[in-house]
C-alpha cells in the first residue's frame, strides 16, 4: 500500500491538473462562441453570393469557364487538410488523418492548414506541396492565400480536383470529418448550401430579365474566384469552432475524470489514514498489555 | 414603394433597411436605383455609396465586390462597408501611407501586391467619403 505522503502528492498534483483542465475548457468555450458567432455572421453574403451564381450559371455556358469545368480523367488530386495546431482537443485531429489516408497515396497531393496535419502527413510519407500557418482568428486575407495557391493548381492542370478535408462542425458535441470538393465549384447543393440553391431556383422567375454589366462574362470571371476564396473562409472558420468545441468536451471530462480521481484517492488516503491510527492503538495496547 | 437595401459583407450585415433611393460605383460609372429597378447584376468598385432616405442622405465607404438589384431590393456585396460616422479619417489616412510605402517596397510580388493596393483603394474610398463632408 502506497505510504500516506505518496497519496497526499498525488491527491496534489491531480487536483492540480484538473484546475489547469478547467481553465482551458472555460477559454476553449469563450473561443467557441465567437468562432461560432464568426462563421454565423457569413452566412447571409453566402446565400446571396449563391444566388447571384446560380442566376449567372444559367446565363452563361458553364461548360466554358475553367472553374466550373470538370476533367473527364480525374488523374491527380489535391487535398486541403484542415487540422489544429494545438493537440488536447479529443479524437478530432485522429479522425481527420484516417479520413486522410483514405485518399490514394500516389495520386494526391496535400495542403496543410495546421500543425497537427503536417506532422501526420510528414510522418506517412505523403507528398505535401505547402503548409499555412494560420492564426486562431483566420482573417479572409489569410485564407486567400491558400485557396489562390488550389486556384492555381487547378488551372496550371497540375490537379484536377480539389477537396478540402475539414471538421464539420454539427454541434457542440459532435463534429464530423467531412471531405467537400472545393474545385471545379460542382453543384451549389453539393458545397453545402443546399437552401440558398433551392431558395434561388424559386426566386429566378422574376428576375428573367436581367440586366449584366459589364457583362455576365466578366463578372462571372470576377465572381467565381471570390466564391471559392469565400468558401474556403467559411470551412476554416467552422473548422475552428469545431477545434474550440472539442476541447471544451475533451477538457471537460479530463475535469471529470480528475474530479473522480480525486474523490477516490481521498477514500484511500482516509483508509490508509485510519489503519495507521489503529495500527498504533493496538501497538499501545499491546505493549501496556506486556508491562502490565 | 419601398426600396430594401442590404450591405453584407463576410463579416456581417453592415446595413439593412428600406431606402428611396441608392446611389453605387459602379465599374462602369455611378449608378443610381430607384425602386421598380429592372434585375441588374453589376461589378462594385471600392468608393462611395450614397443612400437618399426620407430627405436623408447617408453616406457609406464600400470596398469591392457585387450588386445585385431586384424590383424591391438591393443587394449590396463587398468586403468593406463603413458608415460616414465610423470613418477613422486618421487611421485611414495611417493606412493609406503604410499601403503606399509597403506598394513602393520592391519586394513586393503577386497576391501581396494586390492585397496592398486594394486596402489603398479603400482607405481612399472612406478618406473620400469623409473629406467631402468638407471637415
Amino acid at each position: 500500500m502506497a505510504s500516506l505522503r505518496d497519496i497526499r502528492r498525488r491527491i496534489k498534483s491531480v487536483k492540480n491538473t484538473s484546475q489547469i483542465t478547467k481553465a482551458m475548457q472555460m477559454v476553449a468555450a469563450s473561443k467557441m462562441r465567437k468562432a461560432q458567432q464568426a462563421a454565423l455572421a457569413g452566412r447571409p453574403y453566402a446565400q446571396i453570393l449563391n444566388r447571384v451564381l446560380t442566376t449567372l450559371r444559367d446565363r452563361v455556358d458553364h461548360a466554358l469557364h475553367p472553374l466550373l469545368a470538370h476533367r473527364e480523367n480525374e488523374s491527380r488530386e489535391l487535398v486541403i487538410l484542415l487540422t489544429t495546431d494545438k493537440g488536447l482537443c479529443g479524437a478530432l485531429n485522429t479522425n481527420l488523418c484516417r479520413e486522410a489516408m483514405n485518399f490514394d497515396k500516389e495520386r494526391t497531393d496535400f495542403i496543410s492548414i495546421g500543425r497537427k496535419g503536417t506532422q501526420f502527413l510528414a510522418r506517412s510519407g505523403r507528398n505535401m506541396l505547402a503548409e499555412f500557418p494560420l492564426r486562431d482568428q483566420p482573417t479572409f486575407l489569410e485564407s486567400r492565400a491558400v485557396s489562390k495557391l488550389a486556384m492555381e493548381k487547378f488551372l496550371s492542370g497540375a490537379v484536377d480536383r480539389v477537396t478540402v478535408l475539414f471538421p464539420l462542425f454539427v454541434n457542440t458535441l459532435s463534429q464530423v470529418p467531412t471531405a467537400m470538393t472545393l474545385l471545379p465549384i460542382t453543384s451549389l447543393a453539393e458545397m453545402g448550401f443546399g437552401e440558398a440553391a433551392d431558395e434561388a431556383a424559386a426566386a429566378k422567375v422574376d428576375d428573367s430579365a436581367l440586366l449584366i454589366e459589364p457583362d455576365s462574362r466578366t463578372v462571372l470571371d470576377a465572381i467565381l474566384p471570390y466564391y471559392v476564396h469565400f468558401e474556403l473562409y467559411q470551412m476554416l472558420l467552422g473548422a475552428r469552432a469545431s477545434e474550440h468545441s472539442a476541447r471544451m468536451v475533451a477538457m471537460k471530462s479530463a475535469t471529470d475524470n480528475a474530479k473522480q480521481l480525486v474523490k477516490d484517492l481521498t477514500l484511500e488516503y482516509n483508509k490508509a489514514r485510519q489503519a495507521s491510527i489503529t495500527n498504533e492503538i493496538l501497538e499501545i495496547a499491546t505493549a501496556q498489555l506486556a508491562l502490565g | 414603394m419601398p426600396l430594401l437595401l442590404e450591405i453584407i459583407t463576410p463579416e456581417s450585415k453592415v446595413f439593412s433597411e428600406e431606402v428611396e433611393a441608392v446611389v453605387v460605383p459602379g465599374s462602369e460609372g455611378e449608378l443610381g436605383i430607384l425602386p421598380q429597378h429592372i434585375g441588374l447584376l453589376v461589378q462594385l468598385e471600392p468608393g462611395e455609396l450614397r443612400v437618399q432616405n426620407r430627405g436623408e442622405e447617408l453616406h457609406l465607404a464600400v470596398g469591392g465586390g457585387f450588386v445585385e438589384v431586384s424590383a424591391d431590393k438591393v443587394s449590396v456585396l463587398t468586403d468593406m462597408a463603413i458608415r460616414e460616422d465610423d470613418i477613422d479619417e486618421s487611421a485611414a489616412e495611417e493606412a493609406m501611407r503604410r499601403a503606399e510605402a509597403a506598394m513602393r517596397d520592391e519586394k513586393l510580388h503577386g497576391e501581396e501586391y494586390a492585397s496592398v493596393q486594394a486596402s489603398l483603394q479603400k482607405s481612399l474610398a472612406q478618406l473620400k467619403v469623409k473629406r467631402r463632408r468638407g471637415h
